[in-house]
């Protein structure tokens, strides 16, 4: 399979996206949404987290990618740029850094990466957002683990669900397999074990076109199954909507399930959920440093409204601070039911 | 092409009180309570709503609880033998009426 962009496909033209994300609108907007509950215009309360996209190449090519990767995407994250990335990093209380790609491990400057970073904020939480067969890609990967635990790097990875069908249909085939010989890798160094200290969150998105169930049920379910039948422990895990943007909005418009799945997402909305999304106390950085909102705006090229600081190397923090957060229909996403972020449910 | 099932029809269900309000409030409410986690987890609860629907054959149901039991981590396979436990419960229910075919003809047969 290859990215919507390799295949040259109408999606991959953000702006035709947008387009359609706008034109195909059900209902209400999702400005409208938040004047109701005193929310519009959306603003930051505080940023806390760093997240900084290391670029597009990935070994997957899962069905639902917001961020169409995959090994034919070459855009990855330069050098310098990451010497302006940790330059900001220095200079501000960053609580969070949060690593993410495609596969961030193949960036050539990844470890040097999280090895600066370390040495610059001993205390701060580094998040790798692993998709775990990256360990097993390739022979230098292998000793991704002992590195995680090194730097004492929180590893946060997708598994869709607890069986190879409906992981495999999601992420490709085989992807199980390997997913759960990584984790058992992890747990080895000691990653998800009880007072390890060494955390490891798996991210579990549906398989299709319906809305995640409940954080807490499905991570006992997950727990259970996974402990059971391979022996896996994890911390915790994240329930994550799948917002209606590239690869994933390519599948809903052929399965014909756009209509009826941005109607779920209007109709879901809760304001607890809106009160607390992500962008709030975020900021993206793109591969090639440009600012974003979030990780999914990101993908859609929709900057920062701040004219003076949309470059990682024009950072001004109270700027940014005071931003407006772009938003557009697919924001809708991060606001049904219990709310959905890097970091799962949110009300 | 009019049918008596629309599945847009579904979506209507909570307006139900418009005829009927107070009643259509308490069972809401009932309805709502009966699906928390309890001493069963709502995943267990949303299987047995997926097999009764079948049961009782109704097709809002059918859709709605599909759409739930995927939403709660339930596989084909689980809602599959769901289904089962409801087919067999019906063919069982048959079956065990035979005993009362079995008792008449031994009664009236020399
Ligand atoms: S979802 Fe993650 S692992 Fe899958 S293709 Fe996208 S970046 Fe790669
Ligand atoms: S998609 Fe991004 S900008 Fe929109 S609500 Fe979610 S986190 Fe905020």
């Amino acid at each position: 399979m290859k990215s919507l962009k390799a295949q040259n496909h109408p999606l991959s033209n953000t702006q035709y996206e947008l387009q359609l994300l706008e034109s195909q609108k059900t209902g209400i907007s999702f400005s409208e949404k938040l004047a109701e509950c005193g929310l519009y215009p959306l603003l930051p309360t505080q940023i806390e987290i760093l997240q900084i996209n290391l670029g597009k190449m990935c070994n997957q090519v899962c069905k639902h990618c917001h961020v169409d990767a995959g090994p034919d995407r070459k855009e990855i994250m330069a050098f310098e740029t990451m010497q302006e990335c940790l330059e900001v990093i220095k200079k501000h209380d960053v609580g969070t850094v949060d690593l993410t790609g495609g596969a961030p491990e193949m960036n050539p400057h990844f470890k040097w990466f999280v090895e600066k970073i370390r040495q610059l904020k001993p205390k701060a939480t580094i998040i790798v957002r692993c998709n775990l067969t990256i360990i097993l890609a390739n022979p230098k990967f292998k000793d991704l683990p002992e590195f995680f635990r090194q730097h004492q790097v929180e590893v946060v990875s997708s598994l869709p669900y607890f069986t190879a069908i409906k992981t495999d249909a999601q992420r490709g085939e085989g992807v199980f397999e390997k997913s759960i010989k990584a984790l058992q890798m992890l747990n080895m160094v000691g990653y998800g074990q009880e007072n390890s200290g060494l955390m490891l969150n798996l991210v579990y998105n549906p398989a299709g076109a319906f809305l995640p169930g409940s954080q807490e049920g499905l991570e006992t379910e997950f727990k259970k199954r996974l402990k059971s039948q391979y022996g896996i422990s994890f911390n915790s895990l994240y329930t994550i909507t799948n917002l209606p943007i590239s690869r994933f909005l390519e599948y809903l418009l052929r399965s014909g399930n756009y209509e009826s799945y941005m109607e779920k997402l209007i109709e879901a909305y809760n304001p607890i959920a809106a009160s607390n999304v992500m962008c709030r106390n975020t900021i993206s950085v793109g591969w090639d440093g440009y600012l974003y909102d979030c990780d999914f705006n990101q993908m859609l090229e929709l900057k920062v409204s701040c004219q003076n600081s949309q470059h990682i190397k024009d950072w001004n923090l109270e700027i940014l601070n005071n931003r407006e957060i772009v938003i557009n229909q697919h924001c809708f996403g991060c606001t049904a039911g219990a709310g959905s972020s890097c970091g799962g449910a949110t009300a | 092409m009019k049918t008596y099932y629309d599945p847009e029809d579904l979506k209507k269900f909570g307006k139900i009180g418009e005829f009927q309000k107070s009643m259509a409030d308490k069972f809401f409410a009932y309805y709502g309570e009966v699906f928390q986690e309890g001493a069963l987890t709502a995943r267990e609860k949303s299987l047995i709503a997926l097999a009764v629907a079948h049961a009782i054959q109704c097709p809002y149901c059918i859709d709605a609880y599909t759409v739930d039991g995927m939403e709660k981590g339930c596989d084909e396979e689980q809602m599959m033998e769901a289904v089962h436990v409801a087919a067999a419960i019906r063919a069982g229910a048959s079956l065990v009426h035979s005993t009362q075919m079995m008792n008449k003809v031994k009664e009236i047969s020399m």
